[in-house]
């Protein structure tokens, strides 16, 4: 297992393509009023007047979980996004693999979607199906980012990402199956059972 | 094929941390663990195209089903460059804000001021191939919160930004020049570099603005960049 690179670009490296006075935006929460920007149809990549309409590669799952804060409350004023490839792995290559669902009265969100395949990694490394999934909500100042995994998978054993993420805490992002065609991952945003969220 | 490169670090004091006790809402909702940080793959490297095609926009919030809202009417236009300096062209831009009189289109809104029925609040943009966007809204009002005593959010539009990396999503708030309320809103003081901080303010601009209609306002976004460095493989 690799150390984080923080410390090795700790002199700065990183600022010398960068001009002076360019420095990214600063985050700041989504508020509880982003719904006046909800479309809750954008849950459903397949939706028929969608960017997939009539896509009929992979096979098709319902991806669902709770978020739940420090408390275990549950977050019904949240919005979770998701990323994904298509099912031979590949970003935006005839598959847009974006959508975004709120979260519902029990703080559940619920995407239907195709199951995407395994992703090329760095090197020569094969990464295992996921997806990317991004929470953002009142009392979050900026979003978090965690990956998805399907329980089951071969590749899991291999996947770089996973390995990264200490085994105690690895469960954290294996999604379990819930019913035909049907996957949950709960999100816990603090405490215990944490989340293990991830940049870049 | 290569590795993709990395994102530049995120420059210290100029994102405000989850863990900000001034805003009540974090308490219960940053992690406490740090977050694991990868060297960026397929996934992280590249992101959604959010085409105009699929995400239709619309630039002018000042008007509703034909009639005109209340208040003082806004123009707001900029670029989106990326933190290398160069223009994010074809950008999508959400945004969303309260009406004049500081009341939000939302029936979780309770705030006892006049909703104007003629502001929804939602917009969205598209950058040209140089990185530029311009909207048409309403000078949002300040609104009450129940964060601490007698708090009130200072005048403020949410923005959300899809870059052409995974790493350049950004959800941020917009203020304005001379707000008394900002030296005493935790959500924007939040960010601990001062810099940083008051870039979130935007800067009144008579070339946005159209004589005898509206007021104009500049605000540009600089997006996470990228590292030519090549970053070492994690394995
Ligand atoms: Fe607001």
């Amino acid at each position: 297992m690799s150390k984080p690179s923080d410390d090795r670009s700790a002199a700065g490296r990183g600022e010398l393509n960068r001009p002076a006075q360019l420095v990214a935006t600063a985050a700041q929460t989504i508020g509880p009023y982003w719904a006046l920007i909800e479309h809750p149809e954008w849950a459903d990549l397949l939706r028929a007047d969608g960017p997939n309409a009539g896509y009929a590669g992979g096979e098709r799952i319902t991806l669902t979980g709770q978020l739940t804060d420090g408390d275990g409350a549950t977050c019904p004023d949240a919005v979770v996004e998701l990323w994904q490839a298509d099912p031979n792995g590949e970003y935006e290559a005839g598959f847009h693999g974006y959508g975004r669902s709120r979260c519902d009265a029990e703080g559940r969100f619920h995407f239907t979607t195709v199951k995407p395949g395994a992703v090329k990694g760095r090197g020569n490394a094969t990464q295992a199906p996921h997806v990317t999934l991004s929470i953002f909500a009142r009392g979050l100042m900026n979003h978090v980012s965690t990956r998805l995994y399907f329980s089951g998978e071969a590749l899991n054993e291999t996947d770089p990402v996973l390995a990264q993420v200490p085994e105690a805490r690895r469960g954290t992002l294996i999604a379990r199956p819930a019913g035909s065609g049907v996957w949950n991952l709960d999100i816990r945003l603090q405490g215990e059972g944490e989340t293990v969220f991830l940049e870049v | 094929m290569s590795d993709p490169v990395g994102y530049l670090k995120v420059a210290p004091g100029s994102q405000p941390p989850l863990n900000s006790p001034g805003y009540g809402s974090t308490h219960k909702r940053h992690p406490k663990q740090a977050p694991i940080r990868i060297a960026p793959t397929l996934t992280e490297s590249l992101a959604p195209r959010m085409l105009e095609r699929d995400y239709p926009s619309f630039a002018d919030m000042s008007v509703h089903e034909g009639r005109q809202a209340q208040g003082e009417r806004i123009i707001v236009g900029g670029r989106v460059l990326d933190e290398n300096g160069r223009p994010v062209p074809h950008c999508m831009v959400e945004i969303w804000q309260a009406c004049s009189t500081g009341r939000y289109h939302h029936p979780l809104d309770t705030h006892d001021a006049p909703m104007d029925p003629n502001f929804k609040g939602e917009g969205r943009v598209f950058t040209d191939a140089e990185g530029n966007y311009q909207f048409v809204s309403i000078k949002p009002g300040a609104y009450p919160w129940r964060n601490h005593r007698n708090a009130w959010r200072p005048n403020h539009i949410h923005y959300s930004l899809f870059g052409q990396g995974f790493a350049q999503r950004l959800v941020t708030q917009m203020y304005f020049p001379g707000d008394p309320l900002l030296a005493l809103d935790p959500v924007f003081n939040a960010t601990p570099d001062v810099a940083a901080r008051n870039r979130l303010i935007c800067t009144l601009d008579m070339d946005i603005g159209k004589e005898e209609w509206a007021l104009g306002y500049r605000f540009d976004f600089v997006l996470r960049g990228r590292d030519a460095t090549p970053m070492e493989n994690p394995q």
